[in-house]
């Protein structure tokens, strides 16, 4: 009864999804499929070589403080870094002076309020500030870029596909609209403050190009600042900014790793030393055995032997 | 225990005389794991599993009752609470990626111990309960994972909760005021993230307790093997310890090995990246996508796309519920008597193309609705269904099985019968007339 019940209701699901799909194939092949446009044009980001990308990988301490200047000198004037506080920049390899004449020198101040009067003010920031936000709020943000709100980059290496390598692309892949694309696809013609970038999911992304021309940025290290070097080098900042622990991730990682290596290893070998015993001298074997007595007694039995 | 030879527990000591007979807790795991434990000894290292998927349980407990210290479940907190933890909480990096991807790991080894158990027969008589109680826990689990992953409050957490939440309103008539009473709101908000860490934290214990249950079913017959022959006599068993304790322990070393590969150098490998874009119920992100857990279960829900007298909607939610609780008949939707699926050729065969149904369904789940994806999942599911409603009842009336093993040493210490025997009765005392396959004789 149960299986034949169980019969027809898979019957019925097999029926179903049968005019299911019946249905959706002639849909399919009824209607043109004109390719989309952010099928045809999208790109998906290239590697970067990054330093700290494998397993052994590690920051490279003078391209996080390269980033960071660009990121204070480029991005910081709409992007805000609310997860990420002034005294985390010691990790880039700035010391406790150097991180506080970066906090108080900061453009824009954090928001508080005047003692005296309660009424609300700004002073300079501190180390234990985190980041100020650029905007005092998203609809001060949206008013101040053509609608757009630019995001806020403490985990922007996450929270894309591709990570730091896909900030990388997306600062370097700015371009003209090709004149045969716009000819392909009316519908993605970059319209007014907007900018192509085949890198952004729409194709069409309303930040300007932040990063120009080489030089923008003058490196203290003697570091020569072409778009790509500024671009790699606040990308590997912002990867940062986004997992500041990376690294001693990567080191415990190995420890553990050597760890329970040598703990399997030891375990494996008692395994062995266990189961040599087990897997086939466990049992006494021989004509005294209970079980070849029954049987050599049965044998004689049949063949008329007493005894 | 079942078997008449496995060792009474014995104290030792003076102290343990008085605790055994005051408190015998020392007897009870001496016998649930201990060597009063008779396994049959040609166990594979498929076995190992459900003792790794304890073990992850265990895992997630310590990782997650520390996270839930840190972790504040508040709309406006919950997101930054989650970055305090990986940023400014010590080694907190450490415990949410231990807990997001042993999550992943708990389920990696469930579904290897659920597949072990589908193609040894094990949840045929008299493990039917253990079966059972199995599936009990694994939809627990589902439930847990999924109020886990809506904690963080990121773009998925609340995208997620409102598709699956959205499953229920699905039903006719109650299904909108079921929908709003789970959430405590029209949508996932404050109320719907405070009963989900509510839940979140209560039923990893309830899964502990129902694993006993699974254990104590267990317990009864005792544990399956791969040629499915039951346990004849002695010969036939090995004690849990030192044996299995030994071959479980350096086993779970080796996938503890690939747990901190991947928890230490890959670690947001299996997730979805707009989860660290706090939640924005004005911003859809572009594919809501669960985790990949789910992902055959989500190829079903959607692989109905036809009005056909009750909406699409309804069919793939009833379809995704029955393609879980089917599973709860399974031992009397395949009458086969015998258990492995080494001695079954046709079952053997139906049994892999459901291994690489199941993985369609997933990569189904995973990709946009467009076809040739549509069209997939809809072969794959209607595969699903014909597999364990049509197809395993109809092998297990017209398959002829192979012959078995007369009892597991039989098919371990294969000679030695023959050695021992007789003069003259050399070989004849009853000899497998097939060997059993090289796993079976692990």
């Amino acid at each position: 009864m149960i299986r034949l019940i169980a019969g027809l209701i898979g019957l019925g699901f097999v029926g179903i999804l049968l005019i299911s799909m019946i249905v959706n194939l002639a849909e399919y092949f009824g209607e043109s499929h004109a390719e989309s446009a952010e099928h045809a044009l999208h790109r998906e980001p290239e590697k970067v070589g990054f330093s700290f990308s494998s397993p052994v990988g590690k920051f490279d301490r003078a391209q996080l403080q390269r980033g960071f200047q660009v990121y204070k000198e480029v991005c910081a004037a709409c992007h805000g870094l609310n997860l990420v506080a002034f005294r985390n920049l010691e990790d880039l390899g700035y010391n406790e002076a150097e991180v506080k004449a970066i906090a108080s020198q900061w453009a824009i101040e954090v928001p508080d309020i005047n003692p005296e009067t309660g009424e609300p003010t700004t002073r300079k920031a501190l180390p234990a500030d985190r980041f100020p936000d650029p905007y005092p709020n998203e609809t001060a943000a949206r008013a101040a870029n053509n609608n757009a709100l630019p995001p806020d980059l403490s985990l922007i290496a996450k929270n894309r596909e591709g990570g730091p390598h896909y900030v990388h692309a997306l600062l370097t892949g700015y371009q003209q609209q090709p004149a045969e694309v716009v000819k392909r696809f009316p519908e993605v013609k970059t319209g007014e403050g907007l900018y192509y970038n085949p890198y952004f999911a729409n194709l069409n992304i309303a930040m300007p190009p932040p990063i120009t021309s080489d030089g923008q940025v003058t490196y203290a290290d003697g570091t020569p600042p072409t778009v790509d070097q500024m671009s790699k080098d606040v990308s590997a900042f912002l990867m940062w900014a986004a997992e500041p622990h990376l690294e001693s991730r990567h080191r415990a990682g190995w420890a553990t790793l050597i760890f329970l290596i040598v703990a399997t290893i030891l375990g494996y070998l008692s395994y062995r030393n266990i189961w040599a015993t087990a897997k086939r001298k466990v049992r006494v074997t021989g004509p005294l055995e209970a079980d070849s007595q029954a049987k050599s007694a049965a044998a004689k039995a049949e063949q008329g032997i007493a005894g | 225990m079942a078997f008449s030879w496995a060792k009474p527990y014995e104290p030792k000591s003076n102290f343990a005389r008085w605790i055994d007979t005051r408190l015998p807790l020392p007897r009870l795991v001496y016998g649930a794991v201990g060597g009063g434990y008779p396994v049959p000894r040609n166990l594979n290292y498929f076995w190992n599993f459900g003792v790794l998927a304890g073990i992850f349980l265990t895992i997630q407990i310590v990782t997650g009752i520390v996270l839930a210290m840190h972790y504040y479940a508040s709309i406006d907190g919950a997101f930054f609470s989650v970055e305090r933890i990986m940023r400014d909480v010590n080694a907190g990096w450490f415990l949410r990626y231990a807990h997001a991807n042993g999550a992943s790991f708990f389920f990696i080894v469930t579904y290897i111990h659920i597949f072990r158990g589908l193609f040894y027969g094990s949840y045929k008589a008299p493990r039917e309960m253990v079966w059972m109680m199995g599936l009990v826990i694994y939809l627990l689990m589902m439930a847990t994972a999924f109020m886990g992953y809506v904690l963080p409050w990121g773009q998925m957490s609340y995208w997620g909760a409102q598709v699956i939440t959205g499953f229920f309103s699905a039903f006719p008539l109650v299904g909108e005021p079921l929908r709003v009473w789970l959430l405590g709101g029209y949508a996932p908000d404050q109320a719907a993230l405070t009963r989900f860490f509510s839940l979140h934290y209560l039923l990893p214990f309830v899964i502990a307790a129902v694993t006993v249950l699974h254990i104590w079913a267990l317990h009864i017959p005792g544990s399956s093997n791969p040629t499915g022959v039951d346990v004849k006599t002695e010969q036939d068993t090995l004690p849990f310890h030192p044996f299995y304790t030994a071959k479980d322990g350096w086993f779970a070393g080796v996938v503890l090995i690939l747990f901190a590969i991947l928890l230490f150098f890959w670690p947001n490998s299996l997730g979805h990246p707009d989860n660290y874009i706090p939640a924005n119920p004005l911003a859809t992100p572009a594919h809501i996508v669960p985790e990949w857990y789910f992902w055959p279960f989500y190829a079903i829900l959607r692989a109905f796309t036809v009005d056909f007298i009750i909406p699409a909607k309804l069919w793939g939610v009833l379809a995704m519920f029955a393609s879980i609780l089917l599973l709860f008949f399974l031992p009397w939707l395949d009458r086969s008597p015998v258990r492995s699926g080494h001695y079954r050729p046709i079952f053997k065969r139906f049994f892999w193309i459901l291994v690489a149904d199941i993985m369609l369904l997933g990569a189904c789940g995973v990709m946009p609705v467009e076809q040739p994806w549509v069209a997939l999942s809809q072969i794959a599911t209607a595969y699903y269904f014909a597999h364990f409603l049509i197809i395993l009842p109809l092998i297990s009336r017209f398959e002829r099985p192979l012959p078995l093993p007369n009892s597991i040493s039989e098919s371990v210490l294969h000679g030695e019968t023959a050695e021992s025997a007789p003069a003259g009765m050399k070989g004849t005392a009853a000899k497998p007339t097939i060997a059993a396959p090289s796993a079976a004789a692990e």
